[in-house]
Protein backbone atom coordinates (compact mmCIF):
# COMPACT_ATOMS: atom_id res chain seq x y z
CA UNK A 1 0.00 0.00 0.00
CA UNK A 2 1.84 3.26 -1.16
CA UNK A 3 1.56 6.02 1.84
CA UNK A 4 -0.14 8.70 1.66
CA UNK A 5 1.70 11.99 0.24
CA UNK A 6 2.35 14.74 2.83
CA UNK A 7 1.34 16.84 0.18
CA UNK A 8 -1.88 14.87 -1.21
CA UNK A 9 -5.25 15.61 0.58
CA UNK A 10 -7.01 12.71 2.13
CA UNK A 11 -10.43 13.58 0.68
CA UNK A 12 -9.98 15.61 -2.53
CA UNK A 13 -14.24 16.27 -3.57
CA UNK A 14 -14.39 18.02 -7.03
CA UNK A 15 -17.97 19.23 -8.21
CA UNK A 16 -19.88 16.43 -7.04
CA UNK A 17 -23.21 16.23 -7.06
CA UNK A 18 -25.99 13.59 -5.96
CA UNK A 19 -29.65 14.04 -7.66
CA UNK A 20 -32.89 11.32 -5.76
CA UNK A 21 -35.14 11.87 -9.18
CA UNK A 22 -35.46 15.61 -9.41
CA UNK A 23 -34.36 16.39 -5.81
CA UNK A 24 -30.33 17.21 -6.12
CA UNK A 25 -29.48 16.72 -2.28
CA UNK A 26 -25.33 17.50 -3.13
CA UNK A 27 -25.13 20.85 -5.61
CA UNK A 28 -21.78 20.60 -8.09
CA UNK A 29 -19.69 21.12 -4.23
CA UNK A 30 -15.98 20.66 -3.84
CA UNK A 31 -13.94 20.74 -0.66
CA UNK A 32 -10.60 18.92 0.34
CA UNK A 33 -9.44 17.62 3.80
CA UNK A 34 -5.80 17.01 4.45
CA UNK A 35 -4.43 14.93 7.01
CA UNK A 36 -4.50 14.43 10.23
CA UNK A 37 -7.42 17.24 10.00
CA UNK A 38 -11.04 17.14 11.85
CA UNK A 39 -13.04 18.56 9.26
CA UNK A 40 -17.05 19.51 9.52
CA UNK A 41 -19.79 19.52 7.44
CA UNK A 42 -22.07 21.78 8.88
CA UNK A 43 -26.01 22.51 8.17
CA UNK A 44 -29.44 22.33 8.64
CA UNK A 45 -31.47 18.92 8.51
CA UNK A 46 -32.19 18.40 4.93
CA UNK A 47 -28.96 20.39 3.75
CA UNK A 48 -27.37 17.47 2.01
CA UNK A 49 -24.33 16.16 4.83
CA UNK A 50 -25.54 12.79 5.09
CA UNK A 51 -25.51 12.63 1.00
CA UNK A 52 -22.01 14.16 0.92
CA UNK A 53 -20.40 11.47 3.12
CA UNK A 54 -22.34 8.85 1.70
CA UNK A 55 -20.81 9.73 -1.61
CA UNK A 56 -17.02 9.62 0.25
CA UNK A 57 -17.16 6.45 1.89
CA UNK A 58 -18.89 4.76 -1.34
CA UNK A 59 -22.51 3.85 -0.16
CA UNK A 60 -23.70 6.38 -2.63
CA UNK A 61 -23.08 5.99 -6.04
CA UNK A 62 -21.77 9.89 -7.66
CA UNK A 63 -24.50 11.54 -9.53
CA UNK A 64 -21.34 13.75 -11.06
CA UNK A 65 -18.27 14.94 -10.43
CA UNK A 66 -15.07 13.17 -9.13
CA UNK A 67 -13.93 11.99 -4.99
CA UNK A 68 -10.53 11.20 -4.77
CA UNK A 69 -9.72 9.01 -1.47
CA UNK A 70 -6.49 8.60 0.00
CA UNK A 71 -5.60 9.28 -3.85
CA UNK A 72 -7.67 6.80 -5.33
CA UNK A 73 -10.92 7.10 -7.34
CA UNK A 74 -13.97 5.96 -5.35
CA UNK A 75 -15.83 4.64 -8.28
CA UNK A 76 -12.99 2.37 -9.39
CA UNK A 77 -11.35 1.65 -5.79
CA UNK A 78 -14.36 1.71 -3.74
CA UNK A 79 -12.90 -1.85 -1.68
CA UNK A 80 -9.46 -0.78 -1.37
CA UNK A 81 -10.72 2.78 -0.15
CA UNK A 82 -13.17 1.19 2.63
CA UNK A 83 -10.66 -1.10 4.12
CA UNK A 84 -9.16 2.06 4.84
CA UNK A 85 -11.95 3.98 6.58
CA UNK A 86 -13.86 3.68 9.75
CA UNK A 87 -17.67 5.30 9.75
CA UNK A 88 -19.85 6.11 11.83
CA UNK A 89 -23.31 5.97 10.67
CA UNK A 90 -26.25 8.01 12.36
CA UNK A 91 -28.74 5.87 12.93
CA UNK A 92 -27.60 2.61 15.03
CA UNK A 93 -26.09 0.00 12.97
CA UNK A 94 -24.99 -2.29 15.52
CA UNK A 95 -26.14 -5.54 15.44
CA UNK A 96 -29.02 -6.15 18.38
CA UNK A 97 -28.83 -9.82 18.04
CA UNK A 98 -25.19 -10.17 18.95
CA UNK A 99 -22.94 -9.32 22.28
CA UNK A 100 -20.93 -5.84 22.21
CA UNK A 101 -18.05 -8.68 21.73
CA UNK A 102 -19.32 -10.36 19.07
CA UNK A 103 -20.23 -7.28 17.28
CA UNK A 104 -16.92 -6.34 16.88
CA UNK A 105 -15.83 -10.00 16.07
CA UNK A 106 -18.42 -9.80 13.10
CA UNK A 107 -17.69 -6.84 12.07
CA UNK A 108 -13.85 -7.32 11.93
CA UNK A 109 -14.73 -10.27 9.40
CA UNK A 110 -16.19 -7.86 6.82
CA UNK A 111 -12.34 -6.41 6.75
CA UNK A 112 -10.95 -10.23 6.81
CA UNK A 113 -9.23 -9.57 9.84
CA UNK A 114 -8.68 -13.05 11.94
CA UNK A 115 -10.08 -13.49 15.09
CA UNK A 116 -7.46 -13.28 17.11
CA UNK A 117 -6.20 -9.50 15.97
CA UNK A 118 -10.20 -8.88 15.89
CA UNK A 119 -10.25 -9.86 20.01
CA UNK A 120 -7.27 -8.17 20.75
CA UNK A 121 -8.15 -4.51 18.96
CA UNK A 122 -11.46 -4.95 20.36
CA UNK A 123 -10.11 -5.45 23.58
CA UNK A 124 -8.37 -2.37 24.11
CA UNK A 125 -10.75 -0.39 22.11
CA UNK A 126 -14.23 -1.11 24.79
CA UNK A 127 -11.13 -0.26 27.22
CA UNK A 128 -10.19 3.11 25.34
CA UNK A 129 -14.29 3.83 25.39
CA UNK A 130 -14.46 2.80 29.03
CA UNK A 131 -17.05 -0.39 27.77
CA UNK A 132 -14.89 -3.40 29.20
CA UNK A 133 -17.27 -4.37 31.28
CA UNK A 134 -19.88 -4.44 29.53
CA UNK A 135 -18.16 -6.45 26.85
CA UNK A 136 -20.68 -9.37 27.50
CA UNK A 137 -24.17 -7.50 27.17
CA UNK A 138 -26.35 -7.70 24.36
CA UNK A 139 -25.84 -4.48 21.82
CA UNK A 140 -29.69 -4.17 23.02
CA UNK A 141 -28.51 -3.84 26.67
CA UNK A 142 -26.54 -0.39 26.12
CA UNK A 143 -27.30 3.05 26.72
CA UNK A 144 -27.27 5.89 24.17
CA UNK A 145 -24.28 7.13 25.21
CA UNK A 146 -22.76 3.47 25.27
CA UNK A 147 -24.45 2.74 22.03
CA UNK A 148 -22.66 5.65 20.18
CA UNK A 149 -19.29 5.34 21.87
CA UNK A 150 -19.30 1.60 20.58
CA UNK A 151 -20.36 2.17 17.29
CA UNK A 152 -17.30 4.48 16.98
CA UNK A 153 -15.26 1.40 18.88
CA UNK A 154 -16.44 -0.84 16.45
CA UNK A 155 -15.54 1.45 13.03
CA UNK A 156 -11.69 1.64 14.61
CA UNK A 157 -11.53 -2.61 14.17
CA UNK A 158 -9.56 -1.84 10.79
CA UNK A 159 -7.31 0.82 12.39
CA UNK A 160 -8.65 3.55 9.94
CA UNK A 161 -6.49 6.13 8.79
CA UNK A 162 -9.66 8.64 7.80
CA UNK A 163 -12.85 8.45 10.25
CA UNK A 164 -16.02 9.46 9.22
CA UNK A 165 -19.10 10.36 11.61
CA UNK A 166 -22.43 11.08 10.50
CA UNK A 167 -23.72 13.23 13.67
CA UNK A 168 -21.52 11.52 16.21
CA UNK A 169 -23.35 13.15 19.80
CA UNK A 170 -26.97 13.81 18.32
CA UNK A 171 -29.55 12.79 20.99
CA UNK A 172 -26.60 12.23 24.02
CA UNK A 173 -26.46 13.57 27.16
CA UNK A 174 -23.85 16.49 28.22
CA UNK A 175 -21.52 14.30 30.03
CA UNK A 176 -21.34 11.58 26.97
CA UNK A 177 -21.10 14.16 24.24
CA UNK A 178 -17.90 15.14 26.40
CA UNK A 179 -16.90 11.70 26.66
CA UNK A 180 -16.91 11.35 22.62
CA UNK A 181 -15.13 14.65 21.85
CA UNK A 182 -12.61 13.48 24.14
CA UNK A 183 -11.94 10.84 22.60
CA UNK A 184 -12.04 12.14 19.03
CA UNK A 185 -9.69 14.85 20.00
CA UNK A 186 -6.95 12.02 21.04
CA UNK A 187 -7.81 9.76 17.82
CA UNK A 188 -6.79 13.23 16.20
CA UNK A 189 -3.61 13.63 18.39
CA UNK A 190 -2.78 9.84 17.10
CA UNK A 191 -2.72 11.09 13.05
CA UNK A 192 -6.54 10.15 12.37
CA UNK A 193 -7.85 12.12 10.06
CA UNK A 194 -11.66 13.04 11.00
CA UNK A 195 -14.43 13.98 8.97
CA UNK A 196 -17.90 14.78 10.78
CA UNK A 197 -21.14 16.28 10.02
CA UNK A 198 -23.26 18.14 12.84
CA UNK A 199 -26.00 20.36 13.55
CA UNK A 200 -24.05 21.25 16.99
CA UNK A 201 -21.92 24.30 16.58
CA UNK A 202 -20.00 24.11 19.82
CA UNK A 203 -19.11 20.70 18.68
CA UNK A 204 -17.92 22.02 15.54
CA UNK A 205 -16.16 25.06 17.52
CA UNK A 206 -14.48 22.27 19.58
CA UNK A 207 -13.53 19.76 17.61
CA UNK A 208 -12.86 21.18 13.78
CA UNK A 209 -9.94 22.45 12.37
CA UNK A 210 -11.28 22.96 9.04
CA UNK A 211 -15.26 23.35 8.05
CA UNK A 212 -18.02 24.14 5.93
CA UNK A 213 -21.14 25.14 6.35
CA UNK A 214 -24.38 24.16 4.26
CA UNK A 215 -27.72 24.34 2.69
CA UNK A 216 -29.73 22.92 0.41
CA UNK A 217 -26.87 21.09 -1.13
CA UNK A 218 -24.71 24.09 -1.63
CA UNK A 219 -21.88 25.06 0.77
CA UNK A 220 -22.16 28.56 2.18
CA UNK A 221 -18.83 29.17 3.19
CA UNK A 222 -15.36 27.20 4.32
CA UNK A 223 -12.95 28.16 6.69
CA UNK A 224 -11.62 27.55 10.32
CA UNK A 225 -14.14 28.05 12.68
CA UNK A 226 -12.27 31.68 14.65
CA UNK A 227 -11.60 32.90 10.11
CA UNK A 228 -15.68 32.26 9.77
CA UNK A 229 -16.41 34.47 13.25
CA UNK A 230 -14.30 36.98 11.82
CA UNK A 231 -15.21 36.89 8.37
CA UNK A 232 -19.34 36.93 8.98
CA UNK A 233 -20.05 38.53 12.51
CA UNK A 234 -17.03 40.06 13.86
CA UNK A 235 -15.43 39.46 17.32
CA UNK A 236 -18.68 40.70 19.39
CA UNK A 237 -22.54 40.43 19.62
CA UNK A 238 -24.69 42.90 20.91
CA UNK A 239 -28.23 41.54 21.39
CA UNK A 240 -31.00 43.99 22.90
CA UNK A 241 -34.18 42.68 23.75
CA UNK A 242 -37.29 44.82 22.81
CA UNK A 243 -35.27 47.41 20.93
CA UNK A 244 -36.80 51.03 20.71
CA UNK A 245 -36.90 52.95 17.78
CA UNK A 246 -34.65 55.74 18.76
CA UNK A 247 -32.29 52.47 18.69
CA UNK A 248 -32.86 51.28 15.65
CA UNK A 249 -32.21 54.76 14.26
CA UNK A 250 -28.92 55.06 15.89
CA UNK A 251 -27.48 51.77 14.72
CA UNK A 252 -28.54 52.53 11.29
CA UNK A 253 -26.77 56.16 11.62
CA UNK A 254 -23.73 53.84 12.87
CA UNK A 255 -23.70 51.76 10.03
CA UNK A 256 -22.94 48.85 11.71
CA UNK A 257 -23.80 44.91 10.85
CA UNK A 258 -27.20 44.16 12.23
CA UNK A 259 -30.23 42.09 12.20
CA UNK A 260 -33.49 42.96 13.42
CA UNK A 261 -35.98 40.21 14.34
CA UNK A 262 -38.63 42.73 15.48
CA UNK A 263 -38.40 41.98 19.44
CA UNK A 264 -34.87 41.41 19.34
CA UNK A 265 -31.93 43.55 17.18
CA UNK A 266 -28.88 41.75 17.10
CA UNK A 267 -25.76 44.41 16.35
CA UNK A 268 -21.95 42.18 15.14
CA UNK A 269 -19.17 44.35 16.42
CA UNK A 270 -15.79 43.86 15.76
CA UNK A 271 -14.86 45.16 19.08
CA UNK A 272 -17.99 46.25 20.76
CA UNK A 273 -17.22 47.21 24.33
CA UNK A 274 -17.24 50.75 23.31
CA UNK A 275 -20.53 50.56 21.33
CA UNK A 276 -21.95 48.31 24.37
CA UNK A 277 -21.36 50.94 26.83
CA UNK A 278 -22.54 53.51 24.73
CA UNK A 279 -25.87 51.53 23.97
CA UNK A 280 -26.24 50.89 27.65
CA UNK A 281 -25.66 54.46 28.42
CA UNK A 282 -28.41 56.11 25.79
CA UNK A 283 -31.02 53.42 25.46
CA UNK A 284 -32.92 52.08 28.48
CA UNK A 285 -34.06 48.35 27.98
CA UNK A 286 -35.12 45.39 29.80
CA UNK A 287 -32.21 43.66 28.36
CA UNK A 288 -29.01 44.21 26.35
CA UNK A 289 -26.20 41.88 26.44
CA UNK A 290 -22.64 41.80 24.92
CA UNK A 291 -21.23 38.56 23.82
CA UNK A 292 -18.15 36.79 22.11
CA UNK A 293 -19.37 35.80 18.51
CA UNK A 294 -20.00 32.17 17.95
CA UNK A 295 -20.06 29.90 15.47
CA UNK A 296 -23.74 29.41 15.39
CA UNK A 297 -24.14 33.58 15.11
CA UNK A 298 -22.35 32.40 11.66
CA UNK A 299 -24.82 29.41 11.07
CA UNK A 300 -28.09 31.65 11.98
CA UNK A 301 -26.70 34.30 10.05
CA UNK A 302 -25.75 32.26 6.37
CA UNK A 303 -28.51 29.58 6.50
CA UNK A 304 -31.45 31.97 8.19
CA UNK A 305 -33.85 31.52 11.23
CA UNK A 306 -36.82 29.62 9.61
CA UNK A 307 -37.43 26.46 10.45
CA UNK A 308 -36.65 23.66 8.50
CA UNK A 309 -38.29 19.88 7.74
CA UNK B 1 -22.90 -0.49 -13.71
CA UNK B 2 -21.63 -4.01 -13.61
CA UNK B 3 -22.12 -6.94 -11.24
CA UNK B 4 -18.96 -7.99 -8.89
CA UNK B 5 -19.59 -10.61 -6.39
CA UNK B 6 -16.42 -12.08 -4.40
CA UNK B 7 -16.29 -14.32 -2.08
CA UNK B 8 -16.32 -12.30 0.73
CA UNK B 9 -20.13 -12.77 0.67
CA UNK B 10 -19.14 -15.54 2.94
CA UNK B 11 -18.97 -13.06 5.44
CA UNK B 12 -22.66 -12.50 5.49
CA UNK B 13 -22.99 -15.85 5.48
CA UNK B 14 -20.97 -16.02 8.59
CA UNK B 15 -22.75 -13.44 10.66
CA UNK B 16 -25.97 -15.42 9.93
CA UNK B 17 -24.45 -18.35 11.02
CA UNK B 18 -23.30 -16.68 14.52
CA UNK B 19 -26.74 -15.48 15.07
CA UNK B 20 -28.42 -18.44 14.33
CA UNK B 21 -25.88 -20.75 16.53
CA UNK B 22 -26.62 -18.50 19.47
CA UNK B 23 -30.40 -19.47 19.77
CA UNK B 24 -29.95 -22.81 17.83
CA UNK B 25 -31.52 -24.53 20.72
CA UNK B 26 -35.04 -22.65 19.33
CA UNK B 27 -34.44 -22.72 16.07
CA UNK B 28 -33.13 -26.64 15.73
CA UNK B 29 -37.08 -27.31 17.20
CA UNK B 30 -39.31 -26.65 14.18
CA UNK B 31 -37.54 -29.40 12.31
CA UNK B 32 -37.67 -31.39 14.64
CA UNK B 33 -40.95 -31.45 15.91
CA UNK B 34 -42.60 -30.47 12.70
CA UNK B 35 -42.72 -33.36 10.65
CA UNK B 36 -43.56 -35.34 13.98
CA UNK B 37 -46.37 -33.73 14.69
CA UNK B 38 -47.91 -34.31 10.94
CA UNK B 39 -46.98 -37.91 10.96
CA UNK B 40 -48.65 -38.12 13.60
CA UNK B 41 -52.04 -36.44 12.49
CA UNK B 42 -51.73 -37.87 8.86
CA UNK B 43 -49.97 -41.19 10.07
CA UNK B 44 -53.01 -42.32 12.55
CA UNK B 45 -55.65 -39.53 11.72
CA UNK B 46 -55.64 -40.06 8.12
CA UNK B 47 -54.41 -43.63 7.69
CA UNK B 48 -57.83 -44.70 8.62
CA UNK B 49 -59.34 -43.47 5.47
CA UNK B 50 -56.78 -43.84 2.83
CA UNK B 51 -54.63 -46.89 2.61
CA UNK B 52 -52.43 -46.57 -0.41
CA UNK B 53 -51.58 -43.81 -2.84
CA UNK B 54 -50.17 -44.77 -6.57
CA UNK B 55 -47.03 -43.28 -6.55
CA UNK B 56 -44.28 -44.72 -9.77
CA UNK B 57 -46.28 -47.50 -10.52
CA UNK B 58 -46.72 -48.77 -7.04
CA UNK B 59 -48.67 -48.79 -4.20
CA UNK B 60 -47.41 -46.60 -1.00
CA UNK B 61 -48.21 -45.85 2.42
CA UNK B 62 -49.56 -42.50 2.09
CA UNK B 63 -47.24 -41.42 5.25
CA UNK B 64 -44.32 -42.24 2.71
CA UNK B 65 -46.01 -40.42 0.33
CA UNK B 66 -46.23 -37.33 2.53
CA UNK B 67 -43.08 -37.84 4.33
CA UNK B 68 -41.17 -36.10 1.20
CA UNK B 69 -43.93 -33.04 0.44
CA UNK B 70 -43.22 -32.32 4.65
CA UNK B 71 -39.58 -32.00 3.39
CA UNK B 72 -39.83 -29.98 0.40
CA UNK B 73 -42.67 -27.80 1.92
CA UNK B 74 -39.78 -27.23 4.96
CA UNK B 75 -37.31 -26.09 2.26
CA UNK B 76 -40.27 -23.48 0.73
CA UNK B 77 -40.96 -21.57 3.68
CA UNK B 78 -37.17 -21.91 5.51
CA UNK B 79 -35.59 -20.66 2.45
CA UNK B 80 -39.16 -17.47 2.26
CA UNK B 81 -39.22 -16.27 5.54
CA UNK B 82 -35.41 -16.15 6.10
CA UNK B 83 -35.23 -14.10 2.61
CA UNK B 84 -38.41 -11.89 3.18
CA UNK B 85 -39.19 -11.52 7.32
CA UNK B 86 -35.67 -11.76 8.23
CA UNK B 87 -33.61 -9.94 5.23
CA UNK B 88 -36.49 -7.10 5.82
CA UNK B 89 -35.63 -6.91 9.07
CA UNK B 90 -31.97 -6.65 8.95
CA UNK B 91 -32.17 -4.13 6.08
CA UNK B 92 -35.44 -2.34 7.36
CA UNK B 93 -35.42 -1.93 11.00
CA UNK B 94 -31.57 -2.96 12.54
CA UNK B 95 -29.52 -1.39 9.57
CA UNK B 96 -27.45 -4.57 9.37
CA UNK B 97 -26.84 -3.75 5.65
CA UNK B 98 -26.13 0.21 6.38
CA UNK B 99 -23.17 -0.87 8.56
CA UNK B 100 -22.08 -4.15 6.02
CA UNK B 101 -21.93 -1.04 3.15
CA UNK B 102 -19.49 1.03 5.51
CA UNK B 103 -16.90 -2.46 4.81
CA UNK B 104 -15.48 -3.40 2.11
CA UNK B 105 -18.29 -5.32 0.97
CA UNK B 106 -20.32 -4.56 -1.83
CA UNK B 107 -24.24 -4.70 -2.05
CA UNK B 108 -24.37 -7.67 -4.50
CA UNK B 109 -22.04 -10.05 -1.47
CA UNK B 110 -24.84 -8.53 0.75
CA UNK B 111 -28.03 -10.19 -1.04
CA UNK B 112 -25.67 -13.38 -2.08
CA UNK B 113 -24.75 -14.14 1.70
CA UNK B 114 -28.18 -13.12 2.60
CA UNK B 115 -30.15 -16.14 -0.07
CA UNK B 116 -26.98 -18.58 0.36
CA UNK B 117 -27.66 -18.09 3.74
CA UNK B 118 -31.54 -18.75 3.17
CA UNK B 119 -30.85 -22.43 1.47
CA UNK B 120 -28.08 -23.10 4.39
CA UNK B 121 -30.64 -22.47 6.56
CA UNK B 122 -33.26 -25.08 4.63
CA UNK B 123 -30.25 -27.44 3.93
CA UNK B 124 -29.65 -27.34 8.02
CA UNK B 125 -33.32 -28.01 8.75
CA UNK B 126 -33.53 -30.81 5.86
CA UNK B 127 -30.75 -32.46 7.90
CA UNK B 128 -32.28 -32.77 10.60
CA UNK B 129 -35.80 -33.86 9.26
CA UNK B 130 -34.53 -36.43 7.50
CA UNK B 131 -33.18 -37.62 10.68
CA UNK B 132 -36.27 -37.45 12.00
CA UNK B 133 -38.51 -39.20 9.08
CA UNK B 134 -35.83 -41.44 8.71
CA UNK B 135 -36.52 -43.26 11.84
CA UNK B 136 -39.71 -44.14 10.39
CA UNK B 137 -38.38 -45.82 7.53
CA UNK B 138 -39.56 -43.90 5.17
CA UNK B 139 -36.31 -42.51 3.00
CA UNK B 140 -34.45 -44.87 0.84
CA UNK B 141 -30.27 -44.23 1.29
CA UNK B 142 -27.96 -43.55 0.26
CA UNK B 143 -30.00 -41.62 -2.79
CA UNK B 144 -32.28 -40.09 0.40
CA UNK B 145 -28.22 -37.94 1.04
CA UNK B 146 -28.98 -36.07 -1.72
CA UNK B 147 -32.18 -34.46 -0.54
CA UNK B 148 -29.87 -32.48 0.96
CA UNK B 149 -28.32 -30.96 -1.71
CA UNK B 150 -31.91 -30.62 -3.58
CA UNK B 151 -32.61 -28.75 -0.55
CA UNK B 152 -30.19 -26.17 -0.92
CA UNK B 153 -30.74 -25.89 -4.73
CA UNK B 154 -34.46 -25.23 -3.75
CA UNK B 155 -33.03 -23.07 -1.00
CA UNK B 156 -31.57 -20.75 -3.66
CA UNK B 157 -34.35 -20.78 -5.74
CA UNK B 158 -37.32 -19.62 -3.17
CA UNK B 159 -34.74 -17.21 -1.12
CA UNK B 160 -34.06 -15.45 -4.99
CA UNK B 161 -38.21 -14.96 -5.31
CA UNK B 162 -38.13 -14.50 -1.50
CA UNK B 163 -35.45 -11.56 -1.84
CA UNK B 164 -37.31 -10.37 -5.20
CA UNK B 165 -40.67 -9.73 -2.83
CA UNK B 166 -38.23 -7.87 -0.44
CA UNK B 167 -36.74 -5.77 -3.07
CA UNK B 168 -40.47 -4.08 -3.70
CA UNK B 169 -42.60 -3.98 -0.43
CA UNK B 170 -42.60 -0.88 1.49
CA UNK B 171 -43.98 -2.54 4.77
CA UNK B 172 -43.33 -5.60 6.60
CA UNK B 173 -47.09 -6.64 6.52
CA UNK B 174 -47.23 -6.70 3.31
CA UNK B 175 -45.55 -10.15 2.72
CA UNK B 176 -48.43 -11.61 3.96
CA UNK B 177 -49.84 -11.02 0.23
CA UNK B 178 -46.97 -13.15 -1.50
CA UNK B 179 -47.21 -15.90 1.44
CA UNK B 180 -51.38 -16.16 0.51
CA UNK B 181 -51.05 -15.61 -2.97
CA UNK B 182 -48.21 -17.53 -3.89
CA UNK B 183 -46.90 -19.90 -0.46
CA UNK B 184 -50.18 -21.38 0.72
CA UNK B 185 -51.43 -22.61 -2.96
CA UNK B 186 -48.49 -24.16 -3.67
CA UNK B 187 -48.33 -25.71 0.12
CA UNK B 188 -51.38 -27.19 -0.90
CA UNK B 189 -51.48 -27.67 -4.58
CA UNK B 190 -47.95 -29.10 -5.66
CA UNK B 191 -48.92 -32.50 -4.99
CA UNK B 192 -48.22 -32.40 -1.21
CA UNK B 193 -50.81 -33.80 -0.28
CA UNK B 194 -53.02 -35.29 -3.12
CA UNK B 195 -51.50 -36.49 -6.27
CA UNK B 196 -51.00 -33.76 -8.93
CA UNK B 197 -53.45 -36.49 -11.20
CA UNK B 198 -55.81 -35.78 -9.25
CA UNK B 199 -56.36 -32.09 -9.89
CA UNK B 200 -58.32 -31.50 -12.99
CA UNK B 201 -56.32 -31.09 -16.22
CA UNK B 202 -56.03 -27.18 -16.51
CA UNK B 203 -55.01 -27.12 -12.74
CA UNK B 204 -52.44 -29.90 -13.64
CA UNK B 205 -50.58 -28.00 -16.24
CA UNK B 206 -50.59 -24.92 -13.61
CA UNK B 207 -49.31 -26.61 -11.18
CA UNK B 208 -46.19 -28.00 -13.30
CA UNK B 209 -45.34 -24.32 -13.57
CA UNK B 210 -45.01 -23.60 -9.63
CA UNK B 211 -41.21 -24.00 -8.39
CA UNK B 212 -42.91 -26.42 -5.10
CA UNK B 213 -44.10 -29.23 -7.20
CA UNK B 214 -40.60 -29.66 -9.02
CA UNK B 215 -39.02 -30.09 -5.80
CA UNK B 216 -41.34 -31.53 -3.85
CA UNK B 217 -40.88 -34.43 -7.14
CA UNK B 218 -37.53 -34.21 -7.03
CA UNK B 219 -37.28 -34.97 -2.93
CA UNK B 220 -39.76 -37.52 -3.17
CA UNK B 221 -38.17 -39.15 -5.85
CA UNK B 222 -34.93 -39.18 -3.93
CA UNK B 223 -36.41 -40.89 -0.93
CA UNK B 224 -37.61 -43.84 -2.83
CA UNK B 225 -33.96 -44.14 -4.44
CA UNK B 226 -35.57 -43.44 -7.88
CA UNK B 227 -34.01 -41.24 -10.65
CA UNK B 228 -36.58 -40.92 -12.94
CA UNK B 229 -37.91 -38.29 -15.36
CA UNK B 230 -39.75 -36.20 -12.77
CA UNK B 231 -37.01 -35.89 -10.71
CA UNK B 232 -34.75 -34.79 -13.88
CA UNK B 233 -37.25 -32.46 -14.93
CA UNK B 234 -37.54 -31.15 -11.35
CA UNK B 235 -33.93 -31.01 -10.72
CA UNK B 236 -33.67 -29.22 -14.41
CA UNK B 237 -36.34 -26.87 -13.89
CA UNK B 238 -35.24 -25.58 -10.39
CA UNK B 239 -31.61 -24.98 -12.13
CA UNK B 240 -33.44 -22.67 -14.56
CA UNK B 241 -35.54 -20.75 -12.00
CA UNK B 242 -32.57 -20.09 -9.95
CA UNK B 243 -30.64 -18.90 -13.35
CA UNK B 244 -33.44 -16.58 -13.94
CA UNK B 245 -34.32 -15.53 -10.14
CA UNK B 246 -30.88 -15.01 -8.85
CA UNK B 247 -29.68 -12.68 -10.67
CA UNK B 248 -32.95 -10.77 -10.97
CA UNK B 249 -32.91 -10.70 -7.45
CA UNK B 250 -29.67 -9.14 -7.33
CA UNK B 251 -30.26 -6.50 -9.26
CA UNK B 252 -33.66 -5.16 -7.78
CA UNK B 253 -32.39 -5.71 -4.29
CA UNK B 254 -29.47 -3.45 -5.15
CA UNK B 255 -31.53 -0.97 -6.58
CA UNK B 256 -33.23 -0.77 -3.30
CA UNK B 257 -30.53 -0.62 -0.99
CA UNK B 258 -27.70 1.79 -3.11
CA UNK B 259 -29.54 4.94 -2.16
Amino acid sequence: MPDINETQPVIAACNIKKSFGAFTAVDDISFSVDKGMCFGILGPNGAGKTSTIRMIYGFSPLTSGDIFVFGLDIKKLYRKIKARIGVCQQENTLDPDLTVMQNFEVFARYFNIDRKTAVERASSLLKYFALEQRRHARATELSGGMVRRLVIARALINQPELLILDEPTTGLDPQSRHQVWERLENLKKQGITILLTTHYMDEAEHLCDNLVIMDRGKILAQGSPQSLISEYTGENIIEVAEPEDDLRTFSREKKVRQEDLGHRLIIYAENGHELYREICGRFTHKSCILRSATLEDVFLKLTGRELRE
Amino acid sequence: MNVNISTRFIRIWQRNLTVYKESWKVNFLPPLLEPLFYLLAFGIGFSGMINSVSYASQEVSYVRFIAPSLVAINIMNNAFFENTFGSFVRMYYQKTFDAMMATPLNAEEIITGEIVWGATKAAIGTVIMLIVISFFGLVSYPAGFLIVFAAFLGGIAFGSVAMLFTSKVARIELFNLPIFLFITPMFLFSGTFFPITGLPLWAQYFALVLPLTHLVNLVRALSFGLFNSEALIGFCYLIAFCLVMFPLAILKMRDRLIK
